[in-house]
């Protein structure tokens, strides 16, 4: 009937005349609207199948066979099967790293929604310049994170860095934030503080939509703030609380960049992202670049984050039935 | 009143603790180079010789982050606006399919892209160049960019659409003379993060372009100073201020652009 939007069912709108050429005609035009369709859609189908399932593939191709930088130059690296993947699962590295990355993202995600979800209450009762301050809050989001990554170094710098000298002036010992021994919770901490912003906003639009007739019904009856918090707040949030966990955790599994930054993926902050691009492209004190494994560790990674984020589709779909 | 008072005094200083390392970025990069280790509060010996030296050496990078930005920005508008369209407004086959890929294209691991891009790269001769980092930097922003599209052309009323087809345009003229109008607010908001990310992005710049000398982005210029044997901390924070400024300048004046981008549900970490 149109190009722009689907034929309403037979029965709505029956034509005052039937003749064949019409019938013809609408026949054509229906074609018309799928061929014109198809053209909006089709760069976006080509681009996901060069620019995404390729690489991917590539990715999984070369965790198959032996790469090594001789096999970028003249081609040529032997199918070994699963072979790459015992090798990394059964290194001793494997189950530490595994480690770091559980404390990493748990760790993560759990404080900054907890601090984020804070930060939402507080700004929720508007004062004076809260919406200025709330977009002040966004900055640590939004700047690029070798900046923040770099910034957190010097800070974190055990001779001169300010944390040090804050400690020293409460006359606490220096602390050696960047050892392999405290890398972790470093990088835990410029990540939390990277998380922190993206919490709060979700969590604050979530607040936005509970109606206030409820908190002053519960304040009728008498209930305190925290009574209201936890019997009101907290399940009203449970939709947008479950999104924003999922999600939090499928992007911390991922993250790179503030570790790699800060510590190179030194001790306990190596974690499986951080350890594939160093294996690849890490400009350690190993000169032998092993590829295989690195895309071995990385399709692991592709595994359990895509694990989760199934579970988030499913979640939203859930949720929004 | 007295209260709220009391309140603003607490946001100002959460605020303050919060941005503490960005005043601190600032703090360095102003100071004198044999004073920056003594970790003063203020600026006290104060210089402006390590923004000389960025402008002088950092030039190029930032030229080359200005060029993949915006290239960037134009390859995810060129590929999204056009199929958040026919998801929107069109009968596609498979369309519920292709928005569950998308959910799934965001959460691929960064580094697994990376590592296929880099193989293929090699193959076809697109590592070290700009346009190879165009095409790796517009994956972070085209699933986010369809969706946010496709959310807001939902919106737009039939009637609009039905006025342009009693003229008898095409689809692509409905598109281009009605949607594309509409939408201009979503298509700010989406080139905004599709040049901050582009702007803001260290995995593929480090992988992708290791070795393009010049045409490599500002990130991989504060890069350098990290694996040098002598940490210069003043020109290094002096670029890091430098390479903010295109964030800075979106929260002032795009800010309900950000907003919007960020509260549209599936966003980026």
């Amino acid at each position: 009937m149109t190009l722009l939007s689907q034929d309403p069912p037979a029965g709505l709108r029956q034509p005052r005349r039937l003749d064949a050429e019409r019938v013809l005609s609408r026949k054509k035009r229906n074609r018309a609207a799928m061929l014109a369709s198809l053209g909006f859609i089709a760069p976006l189908a080509i681009y996901l199948f060069v620019f995404y399932l390729f690489p991917l593939v590539q990715n999984v191709v070369m965790s198959l066979e032996r790469y090594d930088r001789g096999t970028f130059v003249h081609g040529g690296a032997p199918f070994v099967g699963l072979g790459i993947y015992r090798e990394v699962i059964g290194s001793s590295r494997f189950w530490p790293v595994v480690g770091h990355t559980a404390v990493f993202t748990l760790a993560s995600i759990t404080v900054q929604y907890a601090v984020g979800l804070a930060l939402a209450v507080f700004f929720k009762s508007n004062f004076r310049l809260s919406a200025t301050l709330r977009a002040l809050f966004l900055m640590p989001w939004l700047l690029p994170v070798i900046v923040s990554g770099t910034t957190w170094q010097w800070m974190m710098n055990p001779d001169n860095g300010v944390l040090n000298n804050v400690l020293g002036f409460f006359g606490v010992d220096p602390v050696w934030w960047l050892s392999a021994d405290n890398a972790l919770w470093s990088v835990l901490i410029a990540n939390i503080w990277l998380g922190i912003p993206f919490n709060l906003v979700i969590l604050y639009s979530g607040l936005q939509s509970i109606p206030e007739s409820l908190y002053e019904a519960a304040a009728l009856d008498g209930a305190g703030a925290w009574r209201r918090f936890r019997s009101i707040t907290l399940p009203s949030l449970r939709p947008v609380t479950l999104i924003t966990l999922l999600l939090g955790l499928v992007y911390t599994l991922k993250v790179v960049d503030i570790i790699w930054i800060m510590t190179m993926g030194t001790g306990t902050s190596q974690t499986l992202a951080t350890w594939s691009y160093g294996m690849a492209f890490g400009k350690g004190t190993s000169a032998v670049v092993r590829y295989s494994e690195a895309s071995a560790v990385g399709s692991i990674l592709l595994v359990v984050a895509l694990a989760f984020g199934l579970l988030y589709v499913f979640t939203q779909r859930k949720e929004s039935d | 009143m007295h209260r709220s008072w009391w309140k603003t005094a607490i946001g100002v200083v959460l605020t303050a603790i919060m941005l503490f390392p960005i005043y601190w970025m600032i703090n360095v990069s102003f100071t004198r180079r044999e004073s920056i280790r003594k970790g003063q509060l203020l600026p006290f010996d104060f210089t402006t010789a390590h923004y000389q030296a960025v402008f002088h050496d950092q030039f190029p990078y930032l030229a080359t982050s200005l060029i993949v930005g915006l290239g960037t920005v134009l390859l995810t508008l060129i590929i999204a606006a056009p199929a958040g369209f026919a998801l929107a407004k069109l009968s596609v086959p498979g369309g519920r399919f292709l928005g569950f890929v998308l959910i799934v294209a965001q959460m691929i691991p960064a580094v697994v892209m990376a590592l296929g891009f880099y193989a293929i790269y090699n193959r076809i001769g697109l590592l070290n160049s700009i346009p190879g980092l165009i095409i790796a930097d517009s994956t972070i922003a085209v699933p986010f960019a369809v969706m946010l599209f496709t959310a807001f052309m939902r919106g737009i009323p039939r009637e609009m659409m039905e006025a342009a087809k009693l003229d008898r345009a095409s689809s692509w003229r409905t598109f281009v003379s009605v949607v594309l109008p509409m939408s201009r607010n979503v298509s700010i908001t989406v080139s905004l993060f599709a040049f901050l990310w582009a702007w803001s992005d260290f995995l593929f710049a480090s992988t992708l372009d290791r070795e393009g000398g010049n045409l490599r982005p500002i990130t991989m210029g504060i890069y350098d100073y990290i694996g040098a044997q002598n940490q210069e901390w003043g020109p290094m924070m002096a670029t890091a201020v430098v390479a903010s400024i295109p964030t800075v300048l979106l929260l002032i004046l795009a800010q309900k652009y950000v907003a919007a981008g960020v509260t549209a549900g599936a966003v980026k970490d």
